[in-house]
């Protein structure tokens, strides 16, 4: 059993729906040559997907792999299928302990990372503040494991060459996939998470090990990467899919699924989405679960914390007194204990709020929201003592 | 027969220039090293300017020619910001280096002077101790090692390294040179680049020709060989003029609840938001009907928004609080708000 997200995600480039125009891009770039000549894979540079989450980042990225190494990749499956494209692109899921020789001391570093034989995935903010160290010896090491060393054009020239001379009969097509097995490509998520001094080594490393490793980095801001990052990567922007696109995907799964979808439900999830696809279709699934067949007007399950926080929010327009802000500060301190990100319930009181509010408090709350959203989980409390004042 | 393997390498790297006087646009550094290549003597040297202007390539250019092929990796030591370069590293990794004696003579045409160069990439990320550390090392082992140091802002490297350096600075390059180099490589790989595009191309990229060859070789290969303006700036995440120009209408337009509409789109279509900042900016300084005050006031939130954002704050609030500031400036309305 496994949720419609993964159950239905598109392998192919050619099964994606919602970024069509992208995927043809891409389908350029990943194109098995036809001869050696062609071996566009290896001259592109590498590569950096940036746009709003539940916006299909890691879709196109696992399908562009996949039309990179072909089907051969995708046999055997592991054991630990946490995610369905683990089963299809034959990859593991493995925990490594990495000891790094800072200089002056030796760190310990554990890294939970999938690995296949032709790309590594990880995510190597999660090591806080330790990041440089993954950047400079993990990748490093990784990238210098491969047949290919840093004056690698030569090697694999003579490596293809090699291959060419003991098997003549081999023919071009599968020369290139030979080639293309002495590429390592690394995933490198959330790379606006990285620290300034991991994304500074990140930019050499690129471009020494060009020759043996691809990159594909996967971010939501692009202005959190630097520059020199940005400036050696092609840059693909992934935008959310329009309730459109949404719609369309919706009524796919609905067909795959065998359901009977009643005029305007799909729309109706759609516009409640925030073009989020991810959340869309978790949601077209949440209301498969609650009541089968759709009804016409069926409710849209509302997350449980977005209510609560638009609770909060006509709590504060009701009445502004401290004992209000005391039952506020409760509340808000609930929210945080059940581990909803400060920064999202912020955001979402803000848009609560910009529903009720006259427009001169608008911009007001608003300049106080980008300005508190900095600060620390304790400092929300203030912020809504700030609104009270605004209000009153 | 073999097949002949084309290059795996970027662009970026297989057009590097191989002699100092290919560096394009750089002539008084080109004409201190041609100096250098004759008499083989220099000092220690420090290059500075924007990123892509041909700082790496000036330094690896003149150490090849200096050793050529067989000495050079015995004379020279690249560091970067991808090797650690703490305090340690300068204690020992260089130092040693540095102590090591060599001797002189010219081989196989190359001059082969009698000392060794470090180059220090990126030298700007190196912490101030490490700089410290640097500047008796420089000074004991003048006499066999010269030192490249290499960075975007000279104000980060600490006075007593700049003072001991001869200082270079790389201009940006001028759109002219920028296209001759474009098109050099264009016929090279075979593409074909209108007039239109190559003007976009130089503007876009800024004077940074690393950029440029980027963006030239991804919209290659993304959009075939003949590339027009729009594929260009598809692939260099500039925000399309129209996006720009919504966000500003709506902002004009003084009613809050649009500039959210427009805002949160911007966001879902995921446009880098200090990409949105600059371009606005733009938009507003050449607008003529909006006062200096106006503009000084929203130059102003801008500013504040961009180093916001480098310090890592959230994309939407920044955006919707400058969005909300422009409409206040524009519309008249107080900065703060009075509680009476």
């Amino acid at each position: 059993m496994m949720l419609w997200v993964d159950k239905h995600q598109p392998r192919a480039l050619d099964k994606i729906i919602a970024h069509e125009e992208i995927a043809q891009n891409l389908k350029k770039l990943g194109r098995s040559p036809k001869t050696l000549r062609q071996v566009s894979v290896h001259d592109c540079p590498g590569l950096l997907f940036y746009g709003p989450t539940g916006s299909g980042k890691k879709t196109l990225v696992m399908a562009l792999l996949k039309q990179m190494f072909g089907p051969g990749v995708e046999k055997a499956s592991s054991h630990h299928c946490l995610f369905s494209f683990l089963l299809w692109l034959d990859v593991k899921l493995e925990n490594k302990m990495w000891k790094i020789d800072t200089g002056t001391h030796w760190i310990e570093l554990e890294l939970t990372m999938l690995l296949s034989t032709h790309h590594v995935d990880m995510n190597p903010s999660d090591a806080g503040f330790q990041d440089r160290y993954i950047v400079q010896e993990i990748i490093k090491e990784m990238a210098r494991n491969r047949p290919v060393d840093t004056k690698g054009k030569k090697r694999v020239q003579r490596l293809v060459i090699q291959i060419c001379v003991k098997q003549p009969k081999l023919d071009e097509k599968k020369m290139t996939i030979k080639f293309l097995e002495l590429l390592l490509v690394l995933v490198l998520n959330e790379v606006d998470k990285l620290s300034r001094e991991g994304q500074h080594s990140l930019c050499r490393t690129m471009e020494k090990y060009s020759a043996s490793c691809r990159l594909i980095l996967c971010c939501n801001s692009s202005s959190k990467v630097t520059e020199a990052v940005r400036s050696r990567c092609l840059n693909i922007r992934v935008n959310a899919p329009t309730e459109e696109q949404i719609i369309k995907v919706l009524e796919f799964i609905g067909k795959k699924e065998n359901l009977q979808l009643p005029p305007g439900l799909t729309a109706r999830i759609a516009a409640h989405s925030n073009r989020n696809l991810r959340r869309a279709i978790l949601s077209f699934e949440t209301c498969r679960v609650q009541q089968y067949p759709f009804t016409v007007n069926q409710a849209l399950p509302p997350l449980d914390w977005e209510q609560y926080v638009s609770e909060i929010a006509s709590d504060i327009m009701k009445e502004q007194s401290p004992k209000r802000l005391f039952s506020v500060r409760g509340k808000i301190y609930e929210l945080l204990v059940n581990c909803i990100p400060p920064g999202i319930i912020l955001k979402k009181l803000l848009s609560e709020l910009l529903k009720k509010l006259d427009s001169e408090l608008k911009h007001e709350v608003c300049h106080w929201a980008a300005y508190y959203i900095d600060f620390n989980v304790q400092i929300l409390g203030e912020v809504l003592a700030r609104n009270l004042t605004c209000v009153l | 027969m073999a097949p002949v393997v084309q290059s795996s390498q970027p662009w970026v790297e297989k057009y590097r220039p191989r002699q100092v006087k290919d560096v394009a646009h750089q002539d008084e550094v080109v004409r201190v090293l041609t100096n250098t290549l004759e008499t083989a003597n220099c000092p220690h040297m420090l290059f500075y300017g924007p990123p892509g202007t041909g700082k790496t390539t000036t330094a690896l250019a003149i150490s090849h020619q200096l050793f050529g092929p067989e000495l050079y990796k015995s004379r020279v030591l690249e560091l970067n910001a991808s090797d650690d370069r703490g305090i340690n590293v300068v204690r020992t990794k260089i130092k040693d280096f540095a102590a090591v004696a060599v001797g002189s003579g010219s081989r196989q045409g190359y001059p082969c002077p009698p000392y060794k160069i470090i180059i220090l990439d990126e030298a700007d990320s190196m912490t101030e101790d490490a700089q410290n550390a640097l500047r008796r090392t420089m000074e004991t082992y003048s006499k066999v090692t010269r030192f490249f140091f290499i960075c975007n802002y000279i104000s980060r490297i600490i006075e007593p390294l700049a003072s001991r350096c001869a200082k270079f600075r790389f201009k940006p390059l001028s759109e002219g040179i920028m296209s001759s180099r474009i098109l050099h490589i264009c016929s090279e790989e075979g593409l074909t680049l209108d007039s239109e595009a190559l003007s976009t191309l130089s503007s876009i990229s800024q004077g940074d020709l690393r950029r440029a060859i980027t963006y030239l070789q991804s919209a290659a290969r993304l959009f075939g060989s003949s590339i027009t303006s729009k594929d260009l700036i598809s692939v260099s995440g500039v925000i399309p003029q129209e996006v720009v120009q919504a966000v500003f209408t709506a902002c004009k337009s003084g009613d809050f609840d649009v500039a959210n509409k427009e805002v949160t789109n911007v966001i879902a279509e995921g446009y880098p938001v200090s990409q949105m900042l600059y371009q606005l900016l733009e938009v507003i300084v050449n607008n003529d009907d909006i006062s200096d005050e106006q503009k000084a006031r929203i130059c102003k939130k801008l500013g504040e928004a961009d180093k916001c954002l480098i310090d890592g704050a959230d994309e939407y609030l920044q955006l919707m609080d400058v969005a909300s500031h422009t409409i206040r400036a524009l519309c008249g309305l107080p900065e703060e708000l009075r509680f009476d």
